[in-house]
């Protein structure tokens, strides 16, 4: 059974896309049993799953663009599962940051959330990443029709969030949030110049939502 | 790069094991040396320096009568922490960078340059420095701006006894320091990340404190390269980056000098950086810290908890300001 076999099928597909989710929380994991998370274990959590939410983001928000290069339509298969690890990953930033930062003193968390602007960042990121987690379901993608897409281009602002605050929280060195912000705008880029070339890129999985999984 | 991937170079702090079997094989070594004489020994050593070895020097014990004017109640953060997760940009910007790098940088011989409003300016080497004062262990709190904090038993003389020596003149106000330029040995420098050499200041008031320590050890070593060998500042009621690190030049100076992270964002890193709970960084609250091996953040405490002895070198300035 070849590899082209597995990947005809959807139920492989997602637990491949599961695995490459969760490999780096199960790295995250092993560094910690091994008590191998540093002098600032907190720290290190916050930053690894920040840093994770964002490249799943970005991962995401890469996939539109590498199916009209590659002409390969299955990728979209595994866009859900990239994004909703986006959202698990930002869910696990936050956690750890109102957690334990803030021990859920909630008058705290509102007022850091309004005071700082990187952390009114994130936090926009985060809420809008929420909408586009919980209808992520097939029968969300049926009942909102057209309007579905329209919601998931949140996924924008949510990219755009999560670079600002990476950008805005650095004491110095902005080059990696920098990075980000390149890839981001190349990922943006491309998807503006499809848009400029209509003819060429459109398939009629454009116009109709997203592909759910057929079997 | 997109992914990142761990480094080599990341240390795994379960290797204390590894540690005294990597000063083992120094020994060694020392032992194939033999004759060649300490600096050969250097830099055959040098040469198998592995990136991921956590001291890049072994430093070397040193006996220093403990002060209890200066102590604290408080457990000292765990020596494997403190020169394992350091903010030193000439190593790199990452915590572990300097651990990782500062091999590079050599320490002995050494010198410093006395320079500016003094009658006895000079360049001393810094066993002269240091040799006329016998040396005081002292145990101070360190409290980053990035608001964590450690607990730390420094080695060190005070650096009033220092400047008095070589006799400042009455146009003297501020003191500035100045950390070794060379990208060769501190490769961070290769990046634009601040402005190369590191500069950091002091009122002369504050400079003749009794509190501040010009540091040569921790921990009943001599300072390991990632924490600013040889000779470094600490000031324990600013926030650390005022803690200048490998120093190599002291001026004594009639107007404020021009301090590195203040030239990198004046909004955010002030020229008197007094630790205090009030006055925000712009950009994060300092009203906690996370102390190094703690879990839960804790309060912040106005001037580190030295309060008592440097609040009155401010008294009628408006700290929000003055920051």
């Amino acid at each position: 059974m070849s590899l082209q076999f597995y990947l005809q099928h959807s139920t492989f597909k997602i637990a491949l896309a599961l695995s490459a989710a969760l490999s780096p929380l199960a790295w995250l994991a092993w560094l910690a049993l091994r008590d191998d998370l540093g002098a600032n274990p907190i720290e290190r959590v916050t930053h690894f799953t920040g840093d994770w939410a964002l490249r799943f983001l970005l991962l995401t928000l890469a996939i539109t663009p590498l199916r009209r290069l590659t002409g390969w339509n299955g990728l979209i298969s595994y866009r859900r599962m990239l994004g909703l690890a986006a959202f698990f990953y930002g869910s696990l930033h936050f956690l750890t940051w109102i957690g334990v930062d803030h021990l859920f003193d909630w008058e705290a968390i509102a007022q850091d959330i309004r005071k700082r602007p990187y952390v009114t960042a994130g936090f926009t990121g985060f809420a809008c990443m929420l909408p586009l987690a919980i209808t992520s379901t097939r029968g969300w993608v049926r009942r909102l029709g057209k309007r579905w897409a329209q919601l998931h281009t949140l996924v924008y602002a949510a990219a755009v969030a999560g670079v600002v605050h990476y950008f805005w929280l650095v004491k110095a060195d902005t080059r990696l949030p920098l990075t980000y912000a390149a890839v981001l705008a190349v990922l943006f880029g491309a998807r503006l110049w499809s848009r400029a070339r209509p003819a060429a890129a459109v398939s009629r999985h454009e116009a109709a939502p997203p592909a759910v999984e057929r079997g | 790069m997109l992914i990142r991937i761990r480094k080599a170079s990341d240390v795994s702090s379960g290797e204390i094991t590894a540690e005294s079997l990597y000063l083992r094989r120094r020994d060694f070594l020392r032992g194939v040396a033999g004759a060649a004489g300490a600096l050969a020994a250097g830099d055959l050593l040098a040469g198998c320096t592995r990136s991921d070895d956590r001291a890049s020097r072994e430093p070397g014990p040193l006996n220093a009568e403990r002060n209890p004017k200066y102590g604290t109640a408080e457990e000292p953060t765990a020596y494997a922490k403190a020169t394992g997760y350091n903010n030193f940009y000439e190593f790199g910007t990452d915590k572990s960078d300097p651990a990782a790098y500062a091999g590079s940088l050599i320490t002995k011989p050494w010198s410093v340059e006395i320079t500016g409003e003094a009658n006895k300016p000079g360049t001393i080497g810094v066993e002269d420095l240091i040799q006329p004062f016998p040396l005081e262990e002292r145990i101070y709190r360190h409290r980053c701006v990035e608001g964590w904090s450690m607990v730390i038993p420094w080695i060190g003389i005070p650096l009033g006894e220092v400047i008095k020596r070589f006799e400042p003149n009455s146009f003297a106000k501020f003191v500035a320091f100045r950390t070794l330029h060379d990208p060769k040995q501190m490769p961070g420098q290769h990046d634009d990340v601040l402005s190369w050499p590191y500069i950091e200041g002091l009122r002369l008031d504050e400079a003749m404190h009794p509190l501040t320590l010009l540091a040569v050890g921790m921990y009943g070593r001599e300072l390991p390269n990632q924490n600013g060998a040889p000779l470094r500042l600490v000031v324990p009621w600013k926030y650390g980056f005022k803690s200048i690190k490998s120093i190599v030049g002291i001026r004594l100076a009639a107007a404020k000098p021009d301090t590195t992270w203040n030239r990198m964002a004046p909004v955010e890193y002030g020229f008197y950086s007094n630790v205090n709970p009030e006055v925000d960084h712009p950009r994060w609250s300092q009203k906690t810290e996370r102390r190094i091996g703690e879990f839960l953040r804790r309060p912040t405490l106005p001037f580190n908890g030295y309060g008592e002895e440097v609040a009155s070198l401010y008294t009628g300035m408006d700290l929000h300001r003055e920051f």
